[in-house]
């Protein structure tokens, strides 16, 4: 037991490290591929939705076998197991957010673009200083999901052996014959993820002062 | 002085055509009502005149400035950039929604333009709105929210941030449709305040009895045509088309 909780708290800051790495480089990058799906080129927005398609549609932990995999059976080359979870994860989770961003840009009514450019407002201001700050409150719930998702989510890291702290929690369990380790590490995912949803809501009520 | 100039304008949504050959002018300090049915394109002729809708024909000038023209082969060119965004400047827009920004406070909503668009500091901006709030007698509201004013409020604000810049003419879109008949009363002040001090405006409504009472001139549109237009005392009592005749008998005139 003494033993235990530096392992298991090791593995966590692993997890941590992919969670917060993901969040870091796919929001943003959800925003470009939001783009991509909302262009008036009809061949960028295609080529984005089969993108979206697959990542939606197929097993993160088949993207992830994929993502480490695929260069070595390609091209020969491999790279470090922990790089390839976060590419993995980034492109898995960049599709959720942008369909997640397209929604909520779609779902501010025209008149606000209107009443912008009437107004004389440039694309850019209208879209920085009208349309975002309406998106972000509108899909923050959404958000919410993704987010605790992606917390458990990590745990599919072990699969190219990342040990992550579902995968030393296992080997754990295995070597002391105790489902304690695993008990703790679910304790664990429980206490993170009453973290990110506090931290949802307390965003959320902080652009509670406009309908 | 012609501020407008519209000339043989067309639109077709789908192949539909909404407007069909709209030619008018309106002067400087004058009030121009556009009434008809539903679909007649009025809204859609505010809205070409506001480059919220591109035209398919004819041609538009703003203050001796071309907006659009169409040339022998019937195609459109619009002025550069510039020159729209100039004109733009010089038509301010009331909508039937009101389409505040929701997120902005009273105050904001009227400076954001002043600020972003005019250049403007933000002193002198909340001064200038600050000065249009009291006119809109909304001076309390200054740091409140759209979503906690009433109907009427929202529209005054808004009419409040289309003169906040300082529009050559007012442009008003059904600006009482979706408010109930006392807010209606409130808006149909605020603009007849706004005739009294000759601001040039073009009010597309419903509301017959005030159209009659404020404009200097009033349209008749049915099916993407002027019908028929003149001085409200003749075409409110003495229509001369047998379809304006019509539209009116229904609003009991």
């Amino acid at each position: 037991m003494r033993n235990l909780l530096p392992l298991l708290l090791a593995g966590t800051i692993t997890s941590l490290k992919i969670f917060a790495l993901t969040l870091l480089f796919s929001i943003p990058l959800g925003a470009v591929v939001a783009r991509g799906r909302m262009s008036k080129n009809r061949v960028v927005s295609a080529l984005v939705n089969i993108y979206i398609m697959i990542m939606r549609g197929t097993p993160l932990i088949l993207q992830l076998l994929f993502v480490y995999f695929g260069p070595y059976y390609l091209f020969g080359a491999s790279y470090d197991r922990f790089t390839a979870v976060i590419i993995g994860f980034v492109i898995n989770y960049a599709a959720y957010f942008a369909e997640i961003y397209r929604g909520g840009v779609q779902s501010i009514p025209v008149g606000q673009w209107e009443a912008s450019l009437v107004l004389g407002f440039s694309k850019a201001h209208t879209f920085t200083h009208v349309i975002v700050p309406q998106v972000v409150k509108r899909i923050i719930p959404a958000m919410g999901n993704e987010v605790i998702t992606l917390v458990k989510d990590t745990a599919l890291a072990q699969t190219i052996g990342v040990a992550e702290l579902f995968r030393v929690a296992q080997s754990a369990s295995a070597r002391q014959f105790s489902t304690t380790p695993i008990v703790i590490a679910g304790l664990f995912y429980f206490i993170m993820n009453g973290v990110v949803s506090r931290l949802f809501d307390l965003f959320e009520k902080k652009l509670d002062y406009y309908q | 002085m012609s501020i407008i100039t519209v000339e043989n304008v067309t639109k077709n949504f789908d192949e539909l055509g909404v407007l069909r050959g709209i030619s008018f002018t309106l002067n400087e300090g004058e009030v121009l009502s556009i009434i008809g049915p539903s679909g007649s394109g009025k809204s859609t002729l505010l809205r070409c005149l506001t480059q919220l809708e591109r035209i398919d024909g004819g041609r538009i000038e703003v203050c001796s400035m071309t907006m659009a023209e169409s040339d022998e082969t019937g195609a459109v060119h619009y002025a550069d950039a510039k020159t729209l965004k100039e004109i733009r400047l010089k038509l301010g827009l009331v909508f039937q929604n009101f389409n505040l920004f929701p997120h902005m406070s009273v105050l904001r909503n009227i400076t954001e333009a002043l600020i972003n668009v005019l250049g403007q500091s933000k002193e002198e901006a909340k001064d200038t709105a600050r000065r249009l709030l009291v006119k809109m007698g909304l001076e309390e509201k200054e740091a409140s929210y759209p979503c906690h004013l009433s109907g009427g409020q929202q529209q005054r604000v808004s009419i409040a941030r289309a003169l906040a810049l300082n529009p050559t003419v007012l442009c008003f879109d059904e600006p009482t449709s979706a408010l109930d008949p006392e807010l209606t009363i409130e808006i149909l002040k605020v603009i007849k305040d706004l005739a009294k001090e000759k601001m040039t405006m073009i009010v597309v409504t419903h509301e017959m009895a005030f159209a009659r009472d404020i404009s200097d001139r009033v349209i008749f549109m049915d099916e993407g045509h002027i019908v028929e237009e003149g001085p409200p005392e003749i075409l409110f009592n003495n229509p001369t088309k047998e379809r304006t005749k019509r539209f009116l008998s229904r609003y009991g005139q």
